[in-house]
């Protein structure tokens, strides 16, 4: 809870009384939280609590029923989602999400912050920035001996890296993750989280996750819904001791 | 234009596809055959139009022959204003307007056929026209997010509704005979010889301007994104693009290339009729970029000829055959094709030809090795 | 151009092609049933469908022709006859390009647009082969010719109220099949996870034909009323296709009330336009109004909101 008096730009997302409801169910009901600037926030929960509704709440994938998402000083909820990006916030899709009919350098040049309107992607040029750009991001994404293939042939942790990677170079303030090493294998899922560690700094990141071991290691601070309110949140020791949060999802 | 965009390979096609419109068609063929030429290219402009749209964006419009329309009868009106000089229409009880408009009993010219009797006003409505109303579509269903077989069946009912409008509203569209005894273009006779020589040639420039255009469209990074939208629409939205702007331009550009292909068709046949631009020609201005190779725009134009060869050919000595063939066509590109000409092109016989030529790299075209993998059957 | 009749004109007229409309509305109602299932459960564009329709008018052609010529004492009841015989004759030939054809494209939803476009090609000039290029008429029995005298100024046509039931009862058999029976149970099965329902056991490449069998018969019971308005010929089916195809859209594509309610407005809306103005201008109005509608409302008229 923010404390009292605080202004709402203190903080670099402010999610206030949010809710939607879809043919009378209510996915998201009421819910408020508050994120900071390079804080990494990670959402936990039972399926169907309303993570992901969350998430498309935020990006504009989903129109709200009431409530209010600030980002800055920008109201999110009355904007297009193009216009949500462009103010600084990223997503990442559960399911890897990219152009299997381009080739890995193509689909990391897309996301190249340049060049979005008609006109804009009419004249774009491939000068050496951007080059560069594709070059760096495509070593941190271990993809670098591959950008000229099609992302068809990739593998699923690979193609998972490469939609990380197309966000990395759109450079978000505000980094959304739904659930990043979801079907990864156990190697892969190391390399991940070294990839998330170098790049989650300087910018905040909100990250829904299942594997309990990598919430704990990254995780500043941790928010647990439940159908659609929130259960409980803080730190991770917190939210790991309290009754409640063991009951409905931990326990098991 | 800087042509630095191009690849080997493109610069090579374009060659040969204009040694072959130039030079060989002019040579080979009598002035009739040459005319027919003529007639089946202007189909092709709507057809480049679709592989960008279709083929790159994935939006199938099946209302193309709107757009044909707007062009053609763009044309036709100028066309017919001028053979309906006072002199030239004395005879009838108000001289001055198209003869059909006086068989309807019409007295006056209808506003919307003012603008027509100027040139130069003529030939920007023939482009603006086409766009705008392309535009209105567009907008309207791309940022609700209509697509696919929605958009197309849409498509399909603005085509309909066209048809029946041109052909009910007799007295202001000529109906179903269409706008016809076209006679001069700014007093130059088009029905000589000599003149539809000219126009074949205008029409193969233009043809492979629009070729260049389309070139240049295909290779940006626009290209890119119609194939990135194509794919997955979401991820482009969400990396700040909008994709409904996108989906809007590639619309009204295919519907402006359809409009210079009707508007070239009237120049060169001498009439403008709602059978060209019903919903039937619309579907085979589909066929004819499928038979191509939706992901090809060279294919787009010899699939376009290879089409109405085999009808012309089959249907002047088997006539109940051409339907029979032309829907057997259909299923058989469909199912067994559906990268068309150019697939077949690039699987066979582009590899010879590498091999004698000695060209090296990649095609730069990202959709064509696309093909193999979104539109393979599924197994 | 209503000016020149007063209300109690209006609402005779209103009522008169109303009555009028009901089989142009039966043949909505039928046509978009098959195509809603078609499209709607299984995601396949049929161009054909109006082609479909067709076989089922000339099947009905025939049996009048049959029954005139060889059991004159039974022609009162060839309708039903014909019926029958077009439902079996459409739905066969359904099956028979199901198992040809659409099942190869089932991933591809533009492609089977396209292909069924080659079909319905093909269909039509197959008939023109068999069953020459000239449009046939359909006689009907004596007792369906009449019409009832409900007031001095309203008469309902009889075949109308017969075909209306026949619709109504097709209607009533489909949702029973589709929404209570096992079989539909398997069919939306199939539609919603054709993995998960191939793993319990359900034989999905049976369904599908069947289902796609079943919307392609109805289509030719839809002939059979078709020959009632208009006479039969190689390309009848096509001038249909467009408008029950924004039927089925109108309605959105899901909903079987959705369906029903938008064949009623639509052809409601034309049947009323035609009496005050052309014909073309009618349908150019009435089609007009639907796609400006669509463009408005793309989702149609009668859908739920739910989480893409």
């Amino acid at each position: 809870m923010p404390p009292i008096g605080a202004q709402p730009k203190d903080y670099l997302l402010s999610v206030e009384g949010l809710t939607v409801s879809f043919d009378g169910f209510r996915a998201v009901n009421d819910l408020s939280f508050y994120v900071d600037e390079n804080e990494i926030r990670v959402i936990i929960g039972p399926n169907g609590a309303g993570k992901t509704t969350v998430l498309d709440l935020i990006c504009g994938k989903t129109a709200a029923s009431s409530g209010s998402i600030r980002f800055r000083d920008k109201e999110l909820t009355k904007m297009s989602e193009s216009q949500i990006v462009l103010a600084g916030v990223g997503r990442k899709f559960q399911t890897p999400s990219i152009y299997d009919d381009l080739t890995i350098f193509e689909n990391l040049e897309i996301s190249y912050p340049k060049g979005r309107s008609v006109w804009g992607a009419l004249t774009f040029k491939r000068d050496q920035a951007v080059k560069d750009r594709v070059q760096e991001v495509a070593e941190i994404i271990f993809l670098k001996d591959r950008l000229h293939d099609n992302a068809a042939f990739l593998s699923h942790g690979q193609k998972q890296w490469l939609e990380i990677g197309m966000l990395l170079i759109q450079d978000p303030e505000l980094l959304m993750l739904d659930e990043p090493v979801a079907g990864m294998s156990v190697s892969e899922r190391i390399k991940t989280a070294e990839l998330l560690n170098t790049i989650i700094k300087n910018r905040s990141v909100l990250v829904i996750e299942h594997d309990m071991k990598f919430v704990e290691d990254i995780a500043h601070k941790v928010t647990v819904l439940h159908q659609g309110k929130i259960l409980s949140e803080g730190s991770m020791e917190k939210v790991k001791n309290d009754p409640k949060v063991v009951e409905v999802y931990l326990g098991h | 234009m800087k042509l630095a965009f191009l690849s080997r390979r493109d610069v090579l096609f374009l060659a040969v596809l204009a040694f072959l419109l130039l030079v060989v068609f002019p040579f080979a063929l009598d002035g009739f055959r040459l005319n027919l030429v003529g007639k089946y290219l202007t189909y092709a402009f709507a057809a480049l139009g679709l592989v960008l749209c279709w083929g790159y964006g994935g939006i199938l419009s099946l209302g193309q022959g709107v757009f044909f329309a707007l062009g053609g009868y763009g044309m036709a009106m100028y066309l017919k204003l001028e053979a309906s000089s006072v002199e030239n229409t004395k005879i009838q009880s108000t001289p001055g307007i198209p003869d059909f408009m006086d068989w309807n009993q019409i007295t006056e010219l209808p506003y919307f056929w003012q603008p027509f009797h100027s040139f130069p006003l003529t030939l920007i409505l023939i482009l603006v026209v086409p766009a705008l109303f392309a535009f209105v579509i567009g907008a309207a269903m791309f940022k609700r997010r209509v697509s696919g077989v929605y958009f197309a069946i849409i498509t399909q009912a603005i085509a309909a509704i066209m048809t029946i409008l041109i052909i009910g509203q007799q007295g202001y569209t000529g109906g179903v005979n269409g706008i016809t005894d076209l006679r001069t273009l700014h007093g130059w006779d088009i029905r000589t010889d000599s003149a539809k020589f000219i126009l074949y040639f205008v029409n193969a420039v233009l043809l492979l301007g629009v070729i260049l255009i389309a070139m240049f469209v295909r290779d940006s990074k626009l290209g890119r994104i119609l194939v990135a939208m194509r794919d997955k629409e979401d991820r482009v939205r969400f990396s700040g693009y909008s994709v409904a702007n996108f989906q809007i331009f590639v619309f009204c550009l295919a519907g402006v290339f359809a409009a210079i292909g009707g508007a070239m068709f009237t120049l060169q046949v001498g009439f403008m009729s709602p059978s060209l631009t019903g919903i039937v020609p619309s579907i085979e201005m589909v066929i004819y970029t499928a038979v191509g190779g939706r992901f090809s725009l060279f294919g787009a134009v010899y699939g376009t000829l290879a089409v109405s060869f085999a009808r012309t050919s089959l249907s002047e000595s088997f006539p109940q055959l051409w339907l029979l063939g032309l829907g057997a066509l259909f299923i058989a590109t469909v199912l067994f094709f559906p990268n068309g000409l150019a697939g077949i092109w690039r699987d066979y016989v582009q590899p010879t030809v590498d091999r004698v030529l000695k060209l090296r790299g990649k095609p730069s075209d990202p959709a064509w090795e696309a093909g193999k993998s979104s539109t393979a059957p599924a197994e | 151009m209503f000016g020149d009749y007063s209300l109690g004109d209006l609402g005779s007229i209103f009522a008169m092609q109303g009555f009028a409309g009901l089989i142009l509305f039966s043949v909505y109602v039928l046509m978009a049933l098959g195509l809603a299932i078609i499209f709607g459960q299984m995601g396949v564009i049929n161009m054909a469908h109006g082609e479909f329709m067709i076989l089922g008018a000339y099947m009905t052609w025939l049996c009048s022709e049959f029954f005139a010529a060889y059991l004159p004492s039974l022609f009162g009841i060839y309708f039903f006859v014909a019926m029958a015989l077009a439902f079996v004759a459409s739905g066969s030939l359904g099956m028979l390009v199901e198992w040809a054809l659409i099942k190869r494209l089932y991933k591809r939803p533009l492609d089977t647009l396209l292909a069924t476009w080659g079909l319905s090609l093909i269909l039509q000039q197959a008939y023109r082969s068999i069953f020459g290029p000239r449009e046939v008429g359909v006689n009907l029995p004596d007792w369906m010719l009449g019409s009832l005298q409900v007031t001095d100024s309203i008469e309902v046509p009889i075949n109308g109220l017969l075909v209306m039931a026949l619709t109504i009862l097709i209607t009533i058999a489909v949702y029973l099949l589709i929404f209570r029976s096992r079989w539909g149970q398997q069919v939306r099965a199939v539609v919603q996870n054709r993995v998960m329902a191939g793993a319990v056991g359900i034989d999905t490449e049976k369904v599908d034909r069947l289902t796609f069998g079943l919307g392609c018969g109805i289509a030719g019971i839809a002939g059979s009323a078709f020959t009632m308005i208009g006479s039969t010929g190689p390309t009848s089916g096509q001038l249909y296709i467009v408008d029950t195809f924004l039927v089925v859209v109108f309605g959105g594509a899901a909903s079987l009330f959705g369906t029903i309610a938008s064949a009623f407005t639509i052809s409601q809306t034309q049947s009323t336009l035609e009496f005050f103005l052309s014909g073309s201008m009618a349908k150019v109005i009435t089609l007009l109004a639907v796609v400006a509608i669509l463009m408005l409302r793309p989702q149609g008229l009668f859908t739920l909101k739910v989480r893409r």
